[in-house]
């Protein structure tokens, strides 16, 4: 009883420190990545090609001074920062990294893992309401809004794992992938999963709750040093998490030749994470009218379809990520889904069509009567 | 897990659900009233923890920690309700005798409860698949039911959110 408890102890201060540390790299590695696909070199100056410039930065937030606007709900405000940062780490508990690197292998791991992360979302409401400033009141009722949205086509996209796998035990999950990843059986929830777990983590281009070019910085808008830097921390550890739960759903976790099985996974999760800047890095920011239409008009019924083709492949032609039917029938829905997509999504109208800022009267939304808006949420 | 570390712990987590709940109720804003609300919820998933009941805790942090606290937040923050407002409403006469009725039934319930009825040594893990089997066969109708406690949520929500407007 007493060694469980300090192999657990020790279990979870290493994996904690090691997603930290792994932020001070993940940021590095944004900076870098990011100033490369702008033709620039990124951060240069502190160590050898800049490589320390991240933990000068960190050393500098810890130094800054902790400052609470004077009209702030004192103790929420304060309280804040660490409701996001907690429900944040508390997944990687369960997150195997190889065979036996697990802290705690739970039954129902995968539930565990879409359940825990969402208490964060309390954390980001008190911060912007406690704040006591408009641009934080207004990415915190933005925030809220992208998660009623996408939470859906996440949970339904991890369904989809699991009714292909029959278990929520993430090993047991990997385990089943050594032949086939899940890739294919679940290439739509692949997607669902993916770009719904970027805009729950607020990353460009899908973070109108943040939008510094909008809202300069949404619910952290009025935080300072520490507590500041706990939702940074929160932010490069949620796209972790993302990219690591990707890995390990669906492209096979740590199975993979030659090399060892710790190397594979952080291979795939760093791939994850490097697709994931290279969005941000290509594309424009998102309209909150575009955001809620994907996910209201696209992915939703994506996923409703999703479930539906799979419960029917999984009964007829058994289950198992490498059943051939299961496999046509994902592959199917991805069609149909990315034909229909981009059907739907299509401008109707020369005039729908908005990229910046409006340049003739009639092109802009508050130029219209009220009823052609798209607008709904601030 | 030892009978007597369990018990420890139900009993931390108890008191900490009786704090919040006080919390809830006392509270002189709406959003420190929510706050104490989700606190006491976590609570709660404690305790089904504690009665070996895993997947109803984590339904719980999902459901309550998450979508209705989100509701209730995403209602209060899209209406007028600042931090100053009281909880008084006209209503005092109806929400006192709708307090006093559901605290009755409440009480009848706890007393009529035959809380011995299995040791908690004897507690067992229920799996998964039976649960599931029994939601969507034999408790069909109830789980569906049960599902509109968001939009109960939601309109509870707006509710709290008007209070003062003309009706």
């Amino acid at each position: 009883m007493i060694e469980e408890a300090i192999r657990a102890a020790v279990g979870v201060f290493v994996v904690f420190n090691v997603v930290a540390l792994s932020v001070l790299v993940l940021v590095l590695l944004e900076r870098k990545f990011l100033g490369r696909l702008q033709q620039r070199f990124g951060p240069m100056r502190v160590g050898p090609h800049g490589i320390l410039q991240t933990v000068a930065d960190a050393l500098k937030l810890l130094l800054k001074e902790d400052f609470t606007p004077a009209t702030a709900d004192r103790r929420l405000f304060q309280l804040a920062p660490f409701l996001v940062i907690v429900p944040i780490f508390l997944p990687f508990v369960t997150i195997p990294f190889a065979p036996g690197l697990v802290v705690r292998s739970l039954e129902l791991g995968l539930l565990y893992i879409v359940a825990v992360p969402v208490v964060s979302a309390l954390g980001f409401f008190l911060a912007g309401w406690a704040s006591d400033n408009k641009y934080a009141l207004l990415g915190a009722v933005r925030y809220a809004a992208v998660l009623v949205s996408y939470e859906l086509p996440l949970l339904m996209g991890a369904i989809g794992v699991v009714m292909v796998t029959g278990t929520l035990d993430l090993v047991a999950i990997v385990e089943q992938q050594a032949a086939w990843p899940l890739l294919f059986a679940q290439l739509p929830a692949f997607l669902l999963f993916l770009v719904s777990g970027m805009a729950e983590g607020n990353r460009t281009p899908f973070d109108i709750a943040i939008a510094e070019s909008e809202i300069v910085g949404g619910p952290f808008v009025e935080y300072s040093g520490m507590r500041w830097s706990l939702f940074f921390l929160a932010e490069y550890a949620g796209v972790f998490a993302t990219a690591a739960l990707t890995a390990l759903l669906f492209l096979g976790g740590w199975n993979g030749p030659l090399l060892p099985p710790l190397v594979w996974f952080l291979v795939k999760t760093y791939a994850v994470i490097i697709v994931i800047f290279w969005l941000r890095g290509t594309m424009p920011r998102l309209r909150i009218d575009q955001l809620m239409n994907l996910a209201w008009k696209g992915f939703i019924p994506i996923a409703f379809l999703n479930l539906v083709v799979t419960g029917a492949a999984v009964l007829i032609g058994g289950p198992g990520p490498g059943s051939p039917l299961v496999i046509l029938g994902g592959l199917a829905t991805t069609a149909v889904s990315l034909a229909a997509l981009s059907l739907a999504l299509r401008p109707r109208r020369r005039s729908d069509v908005r990229i910046g800022f409006a340049t003739r009267p009639g092109d802009d939304v508050a130029d219209r009567p009220p009823a052609a808006s798209h607008y709904s949420i601030p | 897990m030892s009978f007597d570390g369990a018990l420890v712990a139900f009993g931390i987590v108890a008191a900490v659900a009786i704090v919040a709940s006080l919390g809830v109720v006392l509270a002189r804003s709406v959003v420190s009233a929510a706050v104490s609300l989700v606190i006491s919820l976590m609570a709660v998933a404690g305790v089904y923890v504690l009665l070996l009941a895993d997947f109803l805790a984590l339904v719980q942090v999902l459901i309550y920690g998450g979508a209705v606290t989100i509701l209730l937040l995403f209602a209060l923050m899209l209406s007028r309700t600042g931090r100053d407002s009281g909880l008084t409403t006209r209503h005092r006469p109806i929400a006192t005798v709708a307090g006093l009725a559901t605290a009755i039934f409440l009480g009848w319930a706890i007393v009529a409860t035959n809380w011995f009825a299995l040791p908690y040594a004897q507690l067992q893990r229920v799996e998964l698949p039976i649960i599931g089997t029994a939601l969507f066969s034999t408790w069909a109708l109830p789980f569906e039911v049960v599902s509109l406690v968001l939009l109960v949520a939601l309109i509870g929500a707006a509710v709290i959110a008007r209070t003062g407007d003309a009706p």
